[in-house]
């Protein structure tokens, strides 16, 4: 994204980042949210974007070690951070538990949510390694999605979760 | 949706921060936690010419401090961080017991404390916290240095508050809690959404009476409001199962909460007894 | 020796085919598309429920820079033909011509008026607030009682039945006669406040004009791409053969995505206007104004039972109102066909009575959402039979197997002259009773009583409609195939490519369409590639809606691979010198089987057809591609499913909140094809049923305003207050294809919503109380138990 977007000066920022593990330096315009910047500027189209006013958790990404929903923050924000999509985090152990777990436990149906579901179970998984159902699905309570009625995917966490364990506790 | 064309500033003190807010006022917003702010803009309620981002003001950051008789919290504290502090978990109980209400944990990271109070959603928690509690705003600008404000009179209307244009949050007092008791309910159809009806409390137990008992509701009206009327009542009962009666006779009488777009006034008014009465009993545990 | 590899084939619960896909970020949806030169789009829409258009004033607008094109209704009426939503053998149905921008009359708000093309989103919409638009208010004309009462504002006034669009009446039996003889009658004013699906991706496409070879391609989620390939060909003035629209991964659909929007067909003529790719996404706020919504009816229904409990009659008086225009091509009535064709379905009754009408209004169009009217005729059957059971003092699951039309009593026709092949109401009654331990629920409801707590359980038995024939659109005229096709194709390696024009929008179609081909050619699924929804290499069939997906294409893809199964045998017969009946395809080798030598491979097979034809020494060449059509044609109406489901809920009578406990689903589907995914589509789908019980709803203001069209305020389910939901099944095969499998998509919201009010409504009846309006929300549950007014 150029400067271009915007008509007046001062619309526009260089930012400096760690992107998925990669040192990013890109111009953003400062009122693009961090989401778009990550699909339409970096290319990473795995976070998706659902409604745009933070209710639907799907454009969740990892900010800082932490889950956040990636509309309600913009880029400029990011600069100096360290940000993580559903991409970059394949060698991270407990995503990837958590995807072959989702998988194993026909826990997407669309897909669309998935990115977003993942990161932040990935979060409740990290803090406490043995959940239960119940804690689950509150953790997730912000995490819209409409095809699976959530079952199988709180069935996947558990799932994930009892795998880290068996793998000797993969969660740091 | 996308947000209409504004500029942005990464203020780099606090003196930065209100030096900017003097020039500009009412045509900047300020940018913490963005996780009310943002949307508003997505949604293009709200257009506004500057966003001063505070996120790096080291003034505004850092942990709860705590002194023998107050716990002040940095305005940039995170509501995710009440939850996990041990000083706001012995210090300042209602704040961690109302915090995991406060929609969902990628908000929670986010949001601020200074941010919640100022905007003083109807719906939201912190604010009839504060109210609750009886917590003193430390407010600053550049004319008019520091300020102190109770909440209880910081709120002036929907979105209305006692911060002038050029005006901030810096932190938050609030008296300790640790020997206090404290209660927290709120009623909603699906967790994290706004509250249909909540209440926020705090007293001080002695055997079977209480003191000092602070107690706001929120969702119920434009802004949360001490209900000191019931207040009394409580204080002036003797024993748990009277606090309840002449707390619900009280209520019956002045509460007059204001339909939202789901829920009529009779019925938050309705749901809003047993939120009272569940309380009641929390504070005297 | 040869393995086989049925254990992945039909009836296998494997993941997801390509699964990784969706875990990893890797799918690719409509907005992850990017073009050289793309533009966005975004859309002016009136603000007003109704209102004349009078002047429109884009200089500014399109002035701005990054602005490319600013286009008005006007501008492009010449170059396109207008919407019509009729249906041309449902008799009395009309609508009104529909354009893809307003042109002198917005009628709904939300309704498009003026496109703009920007470089960015975000300059689009910076660009519409630089229009300026004379709006001249009319009245706007909101509910639709009031749409059809006498002296009401025509909103098309060139129709002559002023705001009716259709109206349906069967009488059937002594009616009267069996309500005045009856022990028990009564009725039940039901109401369903609007619905709509909220994908979490939102509509929308990317468009490609080609000038060099004048063809168009249009890249969007869709669940009926030949459709949109029609119905762009027609209304573009194009030929079909040269418009190309490729179904891609799509973020959910339920309905919302078989229609032809006037937005995104303003896009695409876009496309070929500028010459350059254009790209429109619906935002959030767009869809809720814009998308279909579904469901909000005004009914009474009436049953009437006789001394010794047996169903005498049933009736309703129905008003739907639809919106502004019937959508295209599928018209907007089919919920009240529905609810004709399918009242008191799974009882045995004497009379019948149904008067529905049908009214356009200011508020957004009506279209399909999962199940249609199949929700809405079980609420109202089902309610008025648990409703007469309590009063009767007779146990609702009693009552039901007492009236039960028996599952040996099958095929049988409906006296709305509805055809049912084979239904198992009580076969699946009595799983249901046996999976959730009915008389232990009711002592744990009992017990919960006594201690000053309201528990309920509800059922809803349902009837849904799948494999559909050409009796729902084809006769109407509509470009919709009753068909479905497949290609199945050998590669030179021996490995399958297959193409169908099905579509998979989260579903699993191309999971089982896979399992279909790779069991009948007994290959692992990972040699069998199925391809979805490109109309370019897709045979033209009728796509995913109605639970047709595994029925129809189904069994299309088992046609096309036993035929190719067949060839592939006499291609090896011919090659090697055996006999055909004796070679049998096991594990991707040609065995002998009369001494089990291993002939050779299909591999070698293949290599042997495509470059060594000289060794095939009679017969034709090779044909080792081979499409099959397959279409429904022993019931035309379609074949219908049924189940039962039940809910168990906690009513909080201090608060109004309804806590799920848990719920129960037994479905006859005919044959699985993954039960794995079957139960999922069930589970997905009952939680949508929840939502329309509790949760959802569209609320307008008098003024045609829609008032929480955004996500925190139009309440969807969210994990946390979902119960578990467990599944069942009974099988019995439709004996209308080989495969038998029924559709499975739609059956969980069918019957959800019934069993769920059903369920309140047991937990209140203590307190002499009942909802009968929708959503069940804590104030209507608190104004029924009458603790507030």
């Amino acid at each position: 994204m150029t400067y271009f977007n915007d008509l007046a000066p001062d619309t526009g920022r260089t930012i400096e980042l760690q992107l998925n593990g990669q040192p990013v330096l890109a111009q953003v315009s400062v009122r693009q949210h961090l989401g778009d910047f990550l699909r339409e500027s970096q290319g990473f189209k795995g976070t998706h974007i659902g409604c745009e006013h933070g209710v639907c958790g799907a454009c969740t990404v990892r900010v800082d070690g932490r889950a956040v929903r990636s509309c309600l923050c913009l880029a400029v924000q990011a600069d100096a951070a360290q940000v993580f999509t559903i991409e970059g985090l394949t060698d991270d152990p407990v995503v990837r538990a958590l995807q072959d777990s989702f998988v194993r436990c026909h826990a997407m149906q669309c897909g669309f949510c998935t990115a977003g579901m993942v990161l932040t179970a990935a979060e409740l998984l990290q803090a406490q390694p043995e959940p239960s159902r119940e804690d689950v699905r509150e953790y997730l309570s912000g995490n819209y999605c409409r095809c699976t009625g959530y079952e199988s995917i709180v069935n996947a966490v558990m799932d994930a979760a009892q795998t880290l364990r068996k793998a000797g506790g993969g969660a740091r | 949706m996308k947000a209409a064309p504004f500029k942005y500033v990464r203020a780099q003190s606090l003196e930065h921060c209100l030096e900017l807010l003097s020039e500009h006022g009412d045509d900047a917003r300020l940018l913490a936690g963005g996780q009310s702010l943002l949307p508003s803009l997505a949604l293009r309620l709200s257009a506004p010419a500057l966003l001063i981002d505070i996120n790096r003001v080291q003034e505004l950051s850092g942990e709860p401090q705590v002194t023998p008789d107050v716990v002040r919290l940095p305005a940039l504290t995170r509501h995710a961080d009440l939850i996990t502090s041990p000083v706001v978990q012995t210090y300042l109980p209602l704040l961690h017991r109302a915090a995991p209400w406060i929609a969902h944990p990628g908000i929670r990271h986010r949001g601020t404390t200074g941010g919640s109070l100022a905007l003083g959603d109807p719906a939201s928690e912190l604010p009839a916290c504060a109210v609750a509690a009886g917590a003193t705003f430390i407010l600053q600008s550049k004319s008019g240095g520091l300020r102190r404000v109770p909440a209880q009179s910081f709120y002036q209307g929907m979105f209305r508050n006692a911060c002038a244009a050029d005006e901030m949050i810096v932190a938050v007092e609030f008296a300790r809690m640790d020997a206090m008791q404290t209660g927290f309910k709120e009623v909603a159809r699906r967790r994290g959404d706004y509250a249909m009806v909540g209440l926020a409390a705090q007293a001080r137990r002695r055997g079977q009476r209480l003191t000092d008992v602070g107690l706001s509701f929120f969702a119920v009206g434009d802004y949360p409001v001490l209900a000191t009327q019931i207040s009394q009542a409580i204080e002036a009962a003797d024993t748990p199962a009277q606090a309840v009666t002449m707390a619900l006779e009280v209520y019956e009488r002045e509460m007059q909460p204001s339909a939202d777009l789901w829920c009529s006034s009779q019925a938050k008014k309705y749901i809003g007894r047993s939120v009272l009465e569940d309380v009641i009993h929390d504070l005297f545990q | 020796m040869s393995t086989t590899h049925k254990d992945e084939g039909i009836g296998a619960a494997v993941p997801r085919v390509g699964a990784k896909r969706l875990v990893q970020g890797h799918a690719r949806y409509c907005d992850d598309i990017e073009l050289p030169r793309m533009v966005h789009v975004c859309f002016l829409r009136s603000p007003y429920a109704h209102a004349r258009i009078t002047s429109i004033d884009t200089a500014a607008a399109r002035a701005m820079p990054g602005v490319v094109s600013v286009l008005t209704g006007a501008d492009l009426r010449a170059h396109c033909e207008p919407f019509l939503g009729v249906l041309h053998h449902l008799p009395g149905m009309v609508s009104a011509p529909q354009w893809p921008l307003a042109l002198d009359t917005a009628r709904w708000q939300g309704e498009p008026v003026v496109m703009v093309a920007a470089q960015t989103r975000a300059l689009a919409e910076d660009a519409l607030a630089l229009i300026e638009v004379d709006w001249e208010p009319l009245t706007p004309v909101v509910d639709p009682q009031a749409a059809l009462a006498d002296g009401a504002i025509a909103i098309h006034p060139a129709l002559e039945k002023a705001n009716l669009a259709y109206e349906a009446r069967v009488d059937r039996g002594d009616y009267a006669g069996e309500v005045a003889r009856s022990a028990l009658s009564l009725s039940l004013n039901i109401s369903t406040t609007r619905v709509t699906a909220v994908t979490l991706e939102p509509r929308g496409l990317v468009a490609e004009w080609d000038a060099g070879r004048e063809e168009l391609t249009v890249w969007t989620g869709t669940q009926v791409p030949h459709m949109m390939q029609s119905v762009l060909a027609k209304h573009l003035r194009l030929a079909e053969n040269r418009v190309r629209v490729v179904g891609l991964e799509t973020g959910g659909s339920f309905g919302l995505k078989i229609h032809a929007y006037p937005d995104e067909f303003a896009a695409v003529m876009l496309s070929r206007w500028l010459g350059r790719p254009v790209k429109f996404i619906a935002d959030r706020l767009e869809s809720f104004s814009s998308d279909v919504h579904a469901r909000a009816h005004a009914a009474r229904v009436e049953i009437a039972v006789s001394p010794d409990h047996r169903i005498r009659a049933f009736g309703v008086d129905g008003l739907l109102g639809i919106g502004a225009y019937s959508k295209h091509p599928r018209g907007s009535v089919n919920e009240v066909r529905h609810v004709v064709n399918l009242l008191g379905a799974p009882y045995q009754f004497a009379a019948m009575h149904a008067h529905v009408r049908v009214a356009f209004q200011n508020k957004t169009p009506y279209g399909m959402y999962r199940g249609v009217g199949h929700p809405i005729v079980c609420l109202l059957t089902e309610m008025a039979v648990e409703c007469a059971a309590r009063q009767l003092n007779v146990d609702p699951v009693a009552f039901r197997f007492h009236n039960y039309r028996a599952d040996a009593d099958y095929p049988a026709e409906l006296l709305s002259g509805t055809k049912l092949e084979a239904l198992s109401h009580e076969a699946c009654l009595r799983e249901l009773v046996s999976l959730m331990d009915y008389p232990a629920l009711r002592q744990a409801q009992a017990q919960a009583r006594a201690e000053g707590r309201y528990q309920g359980i509800g059922l809803a038995t349902f009837v849904e409609n799948s494999n559909h024939g050409s009796a729902t659109y084809g006769r109407g005229g509509a470009p919709i195939a009753a068909n479905d096709g497949c290609t199945v194709q050998l590669q030179v390696d021996g490995t399958v490519l297959c193409s169908s024009g099905a579509t998979d929008t989260g579903q699993g179609t191309e999971t089982a369409l896979t399992q279909i081909v790779a069991h009948t050619l007994d290959l692992p699924l990972s040699a069998v590639r199925m391809q979805l929804g490109d109309t370019a290499s897709a045979p033209v069939g009728g796509g995913n809606w109605g639970s047709r997906g595994t029925g129809v294409a189904g069994e299309a893809a088992l046609q096309a691979s036993l035929a190719l199964k067949d060839e592939v045998l006499r291609c090896a017969s011919v090659l090697w010198d055996v006999p055909q009946g004796r070679i049998e395809l096991l594990g991707g080798q040609l065995v002998d089987s009369l001494n089990g030598q291993c002939l050779g491979t299909l591999a070698q097979l293949c290599q042997a057809a495509y470059v060594r034809p000289d060794l095939f020494k009679s017969g034709p060449v090779p044909q080792l591609a081979i499409t099959r059509f397959y279409a429904q044609r022993d019931y035309d109406g379609g074949i219908y499913t049924n189940g039962v489901q039940a809910s168990w809920v906690e009513v909080d009578i201090r608060t109004g909140c309804v806590r799920l406990l848990k719920h129960w689903i037994v479905d006859d589907c005919g044959v699985v094809i993954n039960p794995a995914l079957a139960d999922e589509q069930l589970r997905g789908a009952v939680v949508q049923g929840i939502g329309q019980a509790l949760l959802e709803g569209c609320l307008y203001d008098d003024q045609g305003q829609l008032m929480n069209a955004t996500m925190a305020e139009y309440l969807t389910p969210m994990a946390g207050e979902m119960p578990d939901i467990c599944v069942g099944h009974v099988v019995t095969p439709t004996q209308s294809s080989k495969l038998g499998a029924k559709g499975v998509g739609e059956a969980g919201i069918t019957g959800a919503i019934a069993a769920v009010v059903n369920a309140v409504n047991d937990a209140l009846f203590p307190l002499n109380g009942q909802v009968t309006d929708l959503p069940v929300t804590p104030d209507r549950i608190l104004k029924a138990i009458r603790v507030i007014h």
